[in-house]
């Protein structure tokens, strides 16, 4: 073991996007901060130069950005009555690692949340009924309002230089923007990216059907822009490499294009890299936060003393470190007590593949990420489900992302599978095809869990996270709706014939097709400690001067891509330890 | 041989000798003699403002050169490439063995006017003291101050010269000191307003810009020290780069530059159409960012003063439109004009216009019109990235090119730039290419 390195105001564990966002608000704030990441520093050149980054080999299908499974993985398992096993290979989600995280691959979806979504359970209650929520499923509020994270979402949409268009600002609705959205205090701080043909088709044809498009809020800039920290992003080319890939262009959202460039410039802060984080620690009550224990890239271990720590590794890690290290009770699924690691949700995305006609010209090599079309008619509780019988609902979107020979060519069904009959028909389909989604909230169940696994442990010795969760009914009926959804809106957009996957009842959660990364839950916050491991600042309730970040203190799932929310609890979090917590540090909520 | 004959060649040679004496005599007094440093004798009353001094040195950028990469600050050893070799800058903190520690006032003075050290030997003009010779006793003054009590002594014994014996010889550069050197004092022109010549004491004194933007001539001597002629500031060459030309031609020059667009450029690093690029990079990094707003504008205020340099030695810009249609209608079928859509047309557009204060315009581009061609062709080979200041901390990055494209290609790709979008800067070779990779 190392000497224990010289104390810092406030550790923070993992330097993607909220790690980036609380270094710097805290160090802005005058205090001494120290990010530590497992993983190396990235900026745009030379890390995503043109035109090298641009291998769909390296990056989607050999993963070259995401974290090494063979260092520290999860297992996996269906239910509790299952064996788990290690998740080798990169499939259904796609957890990032270095500085940057997930915000260098992510895609650029910048969306916020439903009002009702933050307190679902009571919401639930009073349009259907308790009777309506079925048995196992573990609804609950959130203990925060929209209201209160407005201010925070607004911020980071700043941040970002989001590209979209406001359907609600203080009231009052707008022409173009999103019908069902809750009140914005003003607009976005770009104007939306031009549709490519996909979106426009789905625009038209979703009108036609009496739906509501409206442009996806998208974190890949229409313009040259400089955000609130002088940071600089250039405008979207849709190069067509934007999930999987660093951006070449400094047009999408990451930490790197948006904050690290001024964080980097003040001298109370400091990252070091190769810095995995093993445990926090606690004094003998267990009650207060004395530091992180760390590897270095010598491998050796090294105590570092803070005042206050952050957990803003990705979601799984910081679900980890709190069981790894002690902190609040892990949650047993059999007596349903505890709440560390309760609650873990996913989503759902179905996704269905349109082929047209030779006349609807499509070229697939070029899109973003986040650029899109989309209708929430069918989002959350913005429709009856009395008749329906299940809760939750999603975002229905057509997106043109950008395509390509590896990472894939969707064909017409029945056609043939290799030689030139194949060529033939990717010839044919391949600048005349789309795709439109449904991506769906997915409610938190009593069995869907995470905690330690009992058999394997990582490179460093640590056992693994073991995730316990599948598709329930509730969800998978869901599901089926919206398939029917997709297909309605695929014909009226003109596809000749559709192929795609539509989870369905009987569906079992196949962990080698990729999914979505969105796996949140696990340190839900809350305003009972009794359910919940945070409250509503996302401070531990059982070590005051930790405060835990991420997609993991989501109560449930919701429909929407979580950056967004994620973020602006990240901004909320630092702006009430600023305001609150460092004026008179102490739980900040008493019960 | 009759003795008439002897006697001629005598005299001959006698005629010769003496000359030739006579050169070599005025040769040793011109190495010999030291000039009067002329201190104004109201000095001895001044107080010395060492924070002051601290806003010199940054005026001066003299920790740049005198600091070498991961070295103690004004320790010297940064190497700057001469046509001669490499000359190594000195350690100019008070360390009394390795440093100025030792120095008077008066030998501080003689360095920076005349290039003298106080042993006699001359500094080569890697120093600019062609340009200190400008700065007032004040702010030598404030600027001796600081260097002698607010910088650590670091004791570092000079790095040997780069520079090959003979020409490492200190002595000749007495004479060629003697042939091109003014040590006059800058001179306020009372027909011009106190901004104007502030800006005019700082670009020709302490901000030494003639060092790299001045042509100089075939003794290596700038070609104007003191702004006279229409030849001042009008593009220089370094190693690897073509500085600008910063008088009011409009196609190279800052002629369509407002002041504010001069003022940000320094102050930022970039502004709306152009970033810096090369050794300015540094310049800007180490020295004008850190310039009050008022010395920015006014080196800005004198710079838009200065008449255009001669038309015929200098590239043309008229705005047009007939590279986007063609390459909007597919017409554009030449190498470099495929190379340019394939590579840089991302972020520099098929106009060639750039983005707003993120990706510098290529049309009208000072950089891109220089006649030599030099930072244009590095930037495309090496990449550039423009600094992080306080005004636009990202430090934009353009990357590097020169491991995908050969020299016949950049130079097609260079030539389509110096040549497109209303560009009128000649053709770029191979070879021009070839001898700037490193």
């Amino acid at each position: 073991m190392a000497s224990p390195a010289k104390p810092v105001d406030v550790v923070i564990v993992g330097f993607g996007w909220t790690g980036a966002i609380m270094a710097i608000e805290l160090a802005q704030a005058g205090l001494n901060v120290l990010a530590l990441e497992r993983g190396e520093d990235a900026a745009t050149v030379p890390n995503w130069s043109y035109p090298k980054v641009l291998d769909e080999i390296a990056q989607s299908a050999r993963n070259g950005l995401l974290q090494n499974l063979s260092k520290t993985t999860v297992t996996i398992r269906h239910d509790k009555n299952g064996r788990a096993l290690p998740y080798r290979q990169i499939g259904s989600f796609k957890p990032g690692t270095g500085v940057g995280g997930a915000g260098i691959h992510w895609s650029g979806v910048h969306s916020r949340v439903m009002p009702q979504e933050l307190r679902l359970r009571s919401h639930i209650l009073e349009r259907y009924g308790a009777r309506f929520i079925p048995p196992g499923m573990n609804l609950q509020d959130w203990g925060i309002s929209f209201e209160e994270l407005e201010p925070h979402f607004d911020r980071f949409e700043h941040v970002c230089g989001t590209s979209g268009k406001a359907g609600n600002i203080r009231g009052q609705k707008l022409e173009g923007g999103n019908p069902f959205e809750a009140p914005r205090s003003r607009e976005f701080p770009l104007p939306p990216l031009t549709d490519p043909p996909t979106s426009a088709l789905f625009a038209s044809a979703t009108r036609d059907l009496g739906y509501h498009p409206y442009p996806l809020p998208a974190a890949n800039a229409s313009r040259p822009y400089t955000n609130p920290y002088g940071c600089q992003l250039g405008p979207c080319n849709f190069c067509g490499f934007c999930s999987d890939y660093g951006c070449i262009n400094y047009s999408k959202a990451s930490p790197q294009t948006t904050i690290l460039p001024l964080l980097y410039r003040m001298p109370n802060f400091s990252l070091r890299t190769h810095a995995h984080v093993l445990k926090v620690n606690t004094d003998s009550s267990g009650k207060h936060a004395t530091g992180v224990t760390y590897v270095d890239a010598q491998g050796r271990e090294t105590e570092q003393p803070a005042t206050l720590v952050i957990l803003a590794a990705f979601h799984l890690h910081n679900v980890r470190l709190m069981l790894s290290s002690g902190i609040g009770k892990p949650y047993d699924p059999d007596s349903g007590e505890g709440t560390v690691g309760r609650n873990f949700c996913y989503q759902l995305l179905d996704s269905v593949n349109l082929f047209f006609d030779q006349s609807v010209y499509i070229n697939q090599f070029m899109g973003a990420g986040g650029v899109g079309q989309a209708i929430e008619d069918f989002y959350a509780d913005n429709f009856d489900h009395g008749p329906l019988g299940f809760i939750g609902g999603g975002v229905i979107w057509g997106r043109q992302t950008g395509n390509g020979p590896v990472r894939g060519i969707p064909l017409p069904p029945g056609s043939p599978t290799w030689g030139s009959g194949w060529k033939a028909a990717v010839r044919e389909n391949f600048l005349h095809s789309g795709r439109i989604e449904a991506q769906l909230s997915n409610m938190a169940y009593r069995g869907c869990y995470l905690d330690l696994d009992p058999t394997y442990r990582d490179a460093y010795g640590t056992p693994l996270l073991r995730m316990t969760l599948n598709w329930q009914d509730n969800d998978l009926r869901m599901s089926e709706f919206f398939g029917e959804r997709l297909s309605q809106i695929g014909k009226a957009m003109g596809a000749k014939s559709i192929s795609g996957r539509v989870l369905k009842r009987g569906d079992s959660w196949d962990t080698r097709a990729y999914q979505s990364t969105h796996i949140n839950g696990g340190t839900a916050m809350g305003a009972d400690p009794r359910t919940s491991v945070l409250n509503k600042y996302l401070q531990s309730w059982d070590v005051p001067n930790l405060f835990v970040l991420g997609a993991n203190v989501f109560a449930h799932g919701i429909g929407y891509n979580p950056t967004g929310l994620v973020g602006a609890l990240a901004y909320w979090a630092a702006a009430n330890i600023r305001a609150s917590y460092l004026k008179s540090p102490g739980p900040l909520v008493r019960v | 041989m009759s003795a008439t004959g002897r006697s001629r060649r005598t005299s001959w040679v006698t005629v010769v000798v003496a000359l030739l004496a006579v050169a070599a005599g005025a040769a040793v007094a011109l190495v010999v003699h030291r000039p009067d440093p002329r201190i104004s004798p109201t000095l001895a009353q001044r107080q010395p403002d060492v924070d002051r001094g601290a806003y010199i040195a940054v005026l001066g950028d003299c920790a740049f050169c005198h600091t070498a990469p991961g070295g103690a600050p004004f320790a010297g050893g940064l190497a700057l490439a001469s046509p001669l070799g490499a000359i190594y800058s000195s350690n100019i903190t008070p360390d009394p063995d390795t440093g100025i520690g030792r120095y008077s006032f008066s030998d501080f003075v003689s360095a920076m006017r005349d290039g003298i050290r106080p042993d006699g030997a001359r500094l080569y003009p890697a120093m600019p003291y062609t340009a200190y010779a400008k700065v007032s006793d004040d702010d030598l003054q404030d600027l001796f101050a600081y260097l002698r009590s607010a910088v650590t002594p670091v004791h570092a014994a000079a790095h040997a010269t780069g520079i090959p014996w003979p020409l490492s010889l200190r002595w000749p550069l007495a004479l060629w000191i003697s042939a091109f050197h003014d040590d006059t004092r800058f001179v306020v022109d009372s027909a011009r307003d106190a901004r104007w010549n502030r800006g005019a004491y700082l670009v020709q004194g302490l901000a030494h810009c003639g060092t790299c933007h001045t042509p100089r001539g075939v003794f290596f001597q700038e070609k104007d020290l003191g702004g006279h002629s229409n030849l001042y500031l009008s593009g220089g060459r370094l190693e690897g780069s073509s500085p600008i030309n910063l008088r009011a031609n409009e196609g190279d020059g800052l002629g369509r530059w407002s002041a504010a667009d001069i003022a940000e450029l320094l102050s930022a690093g970039r502004n709306a159409g152009s970033a810096v690029n090369g050794d300015m990079v540094d310049v800007v990094r180490h020295s004008t960012q850190y310039m009050s707003d008022a010395d920015v504008a006014a080196i800005a205020t004198y710079l838009k003063s200065l008449s255009p340099a001669p038309a015929s030695a200098h590239a043309s810009f008229g705005a047009s439109d007939a590279t986007l249609r063609a390459m909007l209608a597919g017409n554009e079928r030449s190498a470099g004009g495929r190379l340019y859509m394939d590579s840089c047309a991302a972020c520099h557009r098929l106009s060639g216009s750039g983005e707003n204060l993120a990706f510098p315009t290529l049309a009208g581009n000072p950089t891109v019109l220089s006649r030599d061609p030099s930072s244009l062709i590095t930037l495309i080979l090496n990449g550039g990235r423009a600094p992080s200041t306080a005004a636009a901390p990202t430090g934009l990055a353009m990357p590097d090119f020169g491991w995908r494209y050969d020299d016949a290609d950049i130079a097609a790709l260079a030539t389509f730039v110096r040549s497109n979008w209303g560009n009128g800067a000649p053709a770029v070779t191979a070879s021009q290419v070839a001898q700037l990779r490193r």
